[in-house]
């Protein structure tokens, strides 16, 4: 469960500090899936750094499970995000000369699996992904929508407790963009996560149990038609 | 993963990790090159000092004859300083005597001092001698002053005593008395006997001669001919022909017999030493030097100053600029390497920062990049050993033969250098080219100076090679630390920023 108290994040800017975050204080549940919207440059990636420990709020406090991120080192920071928390991105992020089942292993590099345990896993995330027999491919060889479930499996492999996706489906086309969101759906269920996605798109916020629009660093919320649903809970039908 | 990442990634850089291998190897292949000369002339001047001393030798120990003392080649019938007297012309003049022209003396004793001291693995004494014959009759006196000496050969004497325009007849030829019991040390170490045997213990004290084939050849002399020296009869036993003919003396003979002979008994001019090893060479010379007052104590490393043509212009090319060209390409090369590697730590940002987010240390990443420049810098190695001893191969097979000469400065180390005569004291009266400085006899003119013809190798030692490798992983971990360094200070956020 994430609990942020009175969060702000100031830039410099040559003689400048702008301010990205103003005071943003919310809980985020366990199992709870949260979409942020806003316009460009109102601070939903800031957020999102903050919640994965990629980076530090200039004040407040960031409490994951009973830490405060903002106080760790480094170096314990570095081992949260190993253990609990998967990242996608909307360029994917895939390492270009490793193949998918070797880019799904760097995630499990880290908490120290080695060897056979490490690739049957890995194998064993791309085929929950529907790209078993795409493993030895390099990411240039994929589709963007394969690309991004290689993401995804990369993500997903070492079982976090949380998920945060930034445009997950940002660089997709419609039919793919639904199938990302239909597995994000499916493992959000199936592994419990927790799962904040940064979105423009209003189809893929409306999957989401709630709502944040970040506005000039302020983050305020609005109901999601998903509300009812719940983790474990079926594959919600698209919106209309 | 380690392995893996870093073969696909220099395979995904293939361009840019050959600029950089090969960049390193240029480098490392330049310093192997002339370290390897430099090894080479090295050697060839240890060549120079064989060629000179005989085989073995390592140094060698003489001393400067004192004005007017010892090293005079007074004939015995100057005319005492201050007075007139000189033998009246037509006189029958008929010298010949054996001297040390050149060397100051030293005492036998030393040589049993010498080999006593640590590091010393033998030492034989030697007499370099000149044998002066002069004969016919004393001509009428020119005593307008000024006159040349006679000309044998050399430059004659110009001082300001009488000269002489008759035609008495000089000459003159090197003696070498050689310590038969260590016959390995010396200048009869180098020669190859081509006729007849050398020197047996029980020729200690016969009077045998072993000669310099080019004199024999020039004096019609074989084996079972005799030779006079100091006007005694010497049995040719063998010939033997020198490595590098200009400064050999033409004569060897038993040490006592030449002591004897030159009324230097329990004396000699030269001590040759071999020590124990080559890394000791410099401490034996500083022992003897110590343990033999007043000596010169000449070694490799001083003869290398001594030498000039071609082989000093090479030993000068090696060692200022060669090393100079070879340190320039090296940390060119580190830093080509060091920035292409912190351009592609740039270019991979992302890659990074995304590794970074799944929870990758700092730490591994810096590794991971170490490891791609070290990996770099082993094949630059690789590649650099393979045109280092391609390079060496070209210099021993192009290089042409080096000329080290050693100019004649009585009383260094060279003593057939040193082989002049007639340097008459401090007279001035009348005599042969007397008056100070007036040399009125050299024995040729090549013995102004000894030119040795050695072929410049350039060995490739392990240890070059060891080095070559030290260097490669150094240029690897420069660069890696640079391109880590950066990697390190990447803030993971950069990884999201670049797609916020």
């Amino acid at each position: 469960m994430y609990k942020l108290s009175g969060v702000t994040k100031d830039y410099q800017k040559g003689r400048q500090s702008v301010a990205a975050l103003r005071g943003v204080d919310v809980v985020i549940e366990d199992r709870d899936w949260l979409a942020i919207q806003g316009p460009t440059g109102h601070g939903k990636s800031t957020l999102l750094q903050i919640l994965g420990g990629l980076d530090r709020p200039t004040s407040g406090i960031v409490d994951f499970d009973g830490q405060d991120l903002a106080q760790m080192r480094e170096t314990q920071l570095t081992g949260v995000r190993a253990a609990s928390i998967g990242f996608v991105f909307q360029t994917f992020n895939l390492i270009p000369t490793l193949s998918a089942q070797e880019n799904v292993e760097t995630a499990l590099v880290p908490l120290g699996i080695h060897g056979a345990d490490r690739k049957a896993r890995a194998v064993k995330a791309l085929e929950d992904m529907g790209l078993g027999d795409r493993a030895r491919h390099l990411p240039s060889e994929l589709s963007g929508g394969q690309q991004q479930r290689v993401a995804l499996a990369r993500a997903l492999v070492k079982e976090p407790k949380v998920l945060l996706a930034d445009e997950p489906t940002g660089n997709l086309d419609e039919d793919t963009r639904d199938e990302i969101l239909t597995l994000l759906e499916k493992f959000w269920g199936e592994y419990n996560l927790t799962l904040v996605v940064v979105t423009h798109d209003s189809a893929v916020a409306r999957r989401a149990q709630r709502i944040g629009v970040m506005r000039n660093g302020r983050l305020t919320f609005k109901q999601s038609a998903n509300r009812a649903k719940g983790p474990g809970s079926a594959v919600p039908a698209p919106p209309s | 993963m380690f392995l893996t990442y870093l073969r696909r990634e220099l395979r995904r850089r293939m361009r840019q990790a050959i600029i950089v291998a090969v960049g390193l190897a240029l480098g490392i292949g330049l310093v192997i090159v002339v370290t390897a000369v430099s090894s080479g002339v090295k050697n060839a001047q240890a060549s120079v000092l064989h060629a000179l001393y005989g085989t073995g030798t390592d140094i060698t120990v003489t001393k400067t004859p004192t004005a007017g003392s010892g090293g005079g080649g007074a004939f015995g019938f100057r005319g005492a300083t201050g007075t007139r007297t000189r033998p009246a012309a037509g006189t029958t003049i008929d010298v010949d005597n054996l001297r040390g022209a050149g060397l100051g003396t030293i005492g036998s004793t030393s040589v049993t001092t010498v080999s006593k001291l640590k590091g010393v693995a033998a030492d034989a004494g030697g007499l370099t001698l000149t044998d002066t014959k002069i004969t016919g009759k004393i001509p009428a006196i020119n005593s307008s002053g000024g006159g040349t000496g006679f000309g044998g050969g050399g430059t004659g004497g110009t001082g300001g005593g009488g000269g002489f325009s008759g035609s008495l007849t000089p000459t003159s030829f090197g003696v070498d008395g050689v310590d038969i019991g260590n016959g390995e040390l010396g200048p009869l170490s180098a020669g190859k006997l081509s006729s007849g045997r050398t020197f047996t213990s029980s020729d200690a004290s016969a009077n045998v001669a072993v000669l310099d084939s080019d004199y024999a050849t020039q004096n019609k002399l074989a084996v079972g001919s005799t030779i006079t020296i100091a006007k005694t009869s010497f049995k040719v036993i063998g010939i033997v022909s020198e490595p590098s003919g200009e400064n050999n003396s033409d004569a060897y003979i038993p040490l006592a017999r030449a002591q004897a002979l030159a009324s230097m008994k329990n004396d000699v001019n030269t001590i040759y030493v071999s020590s124990t090893s080559a890394s000791t060479v410099s401490s034996v010379s500083k022992e003897i030097s110590a343990a033999v007052p007043s000596s010169t104590v000449t070694n490799s490393s001083d003869l290398a100053s001594e030498v000039t043509g071609s082989l000093a212009s090479t030993s000068s090319l090696a060692n200022n600029l060669g090393k100079w060209l070879a340190i320039v390409v090296l940390i060119a090369a580190f830093l080509v390497a060091s920035l292409l590697t912190m351009a592609a730590v740039a270019r991979r940002v992302r890659e990074f920062g995304t590794l970074k987010a799944l929870g990758w240390r700092s730490r591994r990443i810096i590794l991971q990049v170490m490891g791609e420049s070290i990996a770099i810098g082993i094949i630059g190695g690789v590649i650099g050993v393979a045109l280092g001893f391609a390079g060496a191969e070209l210099v021993d097979k192009l290089a042409p033969p080096l000329k080290a000469s050693v100019g004649t400065t009585t009383g260094t180390a060279t003593p057939g250098g040193a082989r002049q005569f007639g340097a008459g004291g401090t007279g001035t009266g009348g005599g042969f080219g007397g008056g100070t400085g007036g040399g009125g006899f050299r024995r040729a003119a090549a013995d102004a100076g000894h030119t040795v013809a050695v072929h410049l190798t350039a060995p490739v030692t392990i240890g070059v090679i060891i080095l070559a490798v030290v260097l490669a992983i150094a240029g690897g971990v420069i660069a890696g630390s640079f391109g880590g360094w950066r990697a390190a200070r990447l803030r993971p956020a950069a990884a999201l920023s670049k797609v916020a």
